[in-house]
């Protein structure tokens, strides 16, 4: 037995998608509110005229859109990590679990199908924002987005994986949404600059790992960064793999 | 060693806080063979069939599936067995044949050797038109069908099964123990499940372990535990009731005898041979014989021999309920 198989991870990647493309309505639905929080927001906001903190020659669309990319990719990744518990309820996870393949493969080929969903979904986005008005500073810049996209899906896989791994039913997933989902979304200055902030809640902010996403991805998108690139990119991928490691180690010790 | 046995127990114990689940069982299950482990619910079936499959780590004890122990190399175990859980473990938004494709895939098994295989085993379980049908649409038999189709793809010497017939009514019963029977005979695959239902051990075992709170009472092939507790009875239609009870009295194997409205029981030890004894015996004294019926102990007396109660006043917890339930909603 490989302990990293493709195959493997090819297949749960297979299924994920086949599950994906088949539900219409999840697709819909996953789209619809960061659209809400980007029409209705980002109007709102705008309304208000331009508030402190916001970087020059920006203004709020553009400082909004490439955070509500970064929301839809946490909310879709904890999604996807934390269907481990779906699979639980519905008896799937026993057959995954009794086959002669590494836990390692298994969580990867989730992060594989995680990450793929809510890029495409990031991506949907991204293209419906250019018709509200969105620019980006160059095509290109999509390159370097789309690696950063990445690292924030493995990420937060991994994360949902991690507690789905330690919970016993789907009971506790209001819990997870509330107490971590939101609290990662709402401090990570992807609806307002952390600029401004009083300092006891950017000292928050700035043990959110999202916020380092959410800088990253507004840096290579319209181009204000409030730390540096590199920065940004070392932590989240020092984040992804501590993620990554957590969740095949408590995965690998869940009985079913 | 000449003859390996499939499964190997040996004091095999699951404690989860001071509830011992499975308390120091030993075992042993020939290759090709049907065996059954028969008990009520919470005695420790699924919980044994767990750590079989690696799902659950032993207390204690020694698992042992095609000689591949479960703790030290669950790999080649994995490998080795295909299981049907008691519960339904199909992914419901996917079709028949994509679930099958899943686990050959996950399983290893080759580009060209897939294809024909789920083919194979979507015809043994007489699947084949309703391959393309998301598995949400399938009734509760048909899920089972599929699922032991999905066991049987990577070619397995073990086929574990958990309370294979649970909740399903009686021509899917019987539709599943045909198939069972099939792959036993025709595959020789060595099949082990569990039952709480007495005529599945009885018709599909070729030896049957008792499990009562973790222990395995008895363990033996149905026929003979049935002989053992020497319960056969025979009733005979006489004409002459009380000369009939007269002329027996002396003989011993005969371990009680009541009359009744004309019928004469007698409680005896392997009644079909004693039968034609009897016969001769009451000729002899010019008694006429009307009818002759023997009744032979169910492994329901068995049970109650060993347990002194019923299997049914054990069953049925609220969760088996449930499980009733959820699998009538299913269509069809």
């Amino acid at each position: 037995m490989r302990l990293i198989s493709l195959n493997v991870i090819y297949t749960l990647w297979l299924r994920e998608m086949k599950r994906f493309l088949r539900a219409k309505s999840r697709i819909v639905g996953s789209i619809i509110q960061p659209l809400f929080f980007i029409l209705i927001l980002g109007t709102g906001f705008k309304s208000l005229g331009r508030f402190r903190g916001l970087p020059l020659g920006t203004d709020y669309l553009s400082f909004l859109v490439p955070g509500i990319m970064a929301m839809t990719i946490l909310f879709s990744s904890m999604f996807a990590g934390i269907s481990v518990l779906w699979d639980r309820q519905f008896g799937f996870l026993k057959e995954i679990m009794v086959a002669p393949v590494s836990r390692v493969s298994l969580v990867l080929g989730r992060i594989a199908g995680g990450m793929t969903t809510a890029i495409i979904q990031a991506l949907l986005i991204f293209f419906i924002s250019l018709f509200f008005g969105f620019r980006i500073l160059h095509l290109l810049n999509l390159l370097p987005a789309f690696f950063i996209m990445l690292l924030i899906a493995v990420s937060f896989v991994g994360l949902g994986v991690a507690l789905a791994s330690r919970m016993e039913d789907i009971h506790g997933f209001q819990l997870v949404m509330n107490f971590i989902i939101m609290p990662i979304f709402f401090l990570s200055g992807a609806l307002f600059p952390l600029e401004g902030l009083p300092g006891w809640l950017a000292k928050i902010s700035y043990i959110d790992p999202l916020t380092y996403g959410v800088d990253a991805l507004r840096g290579v998108l319209v181009g204000s960064f409030s730390f540096s690139l590199a920065l940004d990119l070392t932590i989240l991928l020092v984040f992804s793999l501590l993620m990554v490691a957590i969740a095949t180690y408590l995965f690998n010790r869940c009985e079913v | 060693m000449l003859l390996l046995n499939s499964i190997e127990v040996k004091d095999l114990t699951r404690r989860f806080g001071d509830f011992t689940a499975v308390d120091k069982i030993s075992f042993s299950v020939k290759e090709g063979e049907i065996f059954g482990l028969l008990g009520p619910n919470g005695a420790g079936k699924t919980t044994t069939i767990k750590m079989l499959t690696t799902m659950l780590k032993p207390t204690s004890g020694k698992a042992e599936v095609c000689g591949y122990e479960a703790t030290a190399d669950p790999d080649s175990i994995r490998s080795s067995f295909g299981i049907v859980f008691q519960d339904p473990s199909l992914d419901n938004q996917l079709t028949g044949y994509e679930n099958l494709d899943f686990h050959a895939r996950l399983y290893g098994i080759s580009k060209e050797r897939k294809n024909p295989r789920i083919k194979e085993v979507l015809k043994l379980v007489g699947l084949e038109n309703k391959k393309s049908l998301l598995v949400k649409n399938y009734s509760g038999g048909m899920c089972r069908r599929l699922e032991i189709a999905r066991g049987l793809i990577h070619y397995p010497k073990v086929l574990f099964l958990d309370e294979p017939t649970l909740g399903l009514d009686a021509q899917a019963r019987h539709t599943i123990w045909d198939y069972i029977k099939k792959l036993n005979q025709r595959e020789g695959i060595t099949i082990f499940l569990t039952t709480h239902y007495m005529e599945e051990a009885d018709f599909l075992c070729q030896r049957v372990a008792i499990m009562d709170s973790g222990k395995i009472l008895t363990l033996d092939s149905p026929e003979n535990l049935k002989n053992a507790i020497h319960q056969d009875i025979i009733s005979l239609e006489v004409s002459d009731g009380q000369k009939a009870l007269e002329t027996l009295r002396e003989f011993n194997w005969i371990k009680e005898a009541k009359l009744h409205n004309g019928f004469l029981d007698l409680r005896v030890e392997s009644g079909e041979r004693k039968i034609p004894l009897l016969v001769a015996l009451l000729q002899k004294e010019n008694i006429l014989i009307t009818s002759v019926n023997l009744h032979r102990p169910t492994l329901e007396d068995v049970f109650l021999s060993f347990t002194g109660s019923t299997i049914r006043e054990e069953e049925a917890t609220p969760l088996d309920r449930a499980r009733m339930v959820i699998r009538a909603q299913r269509k069809g």
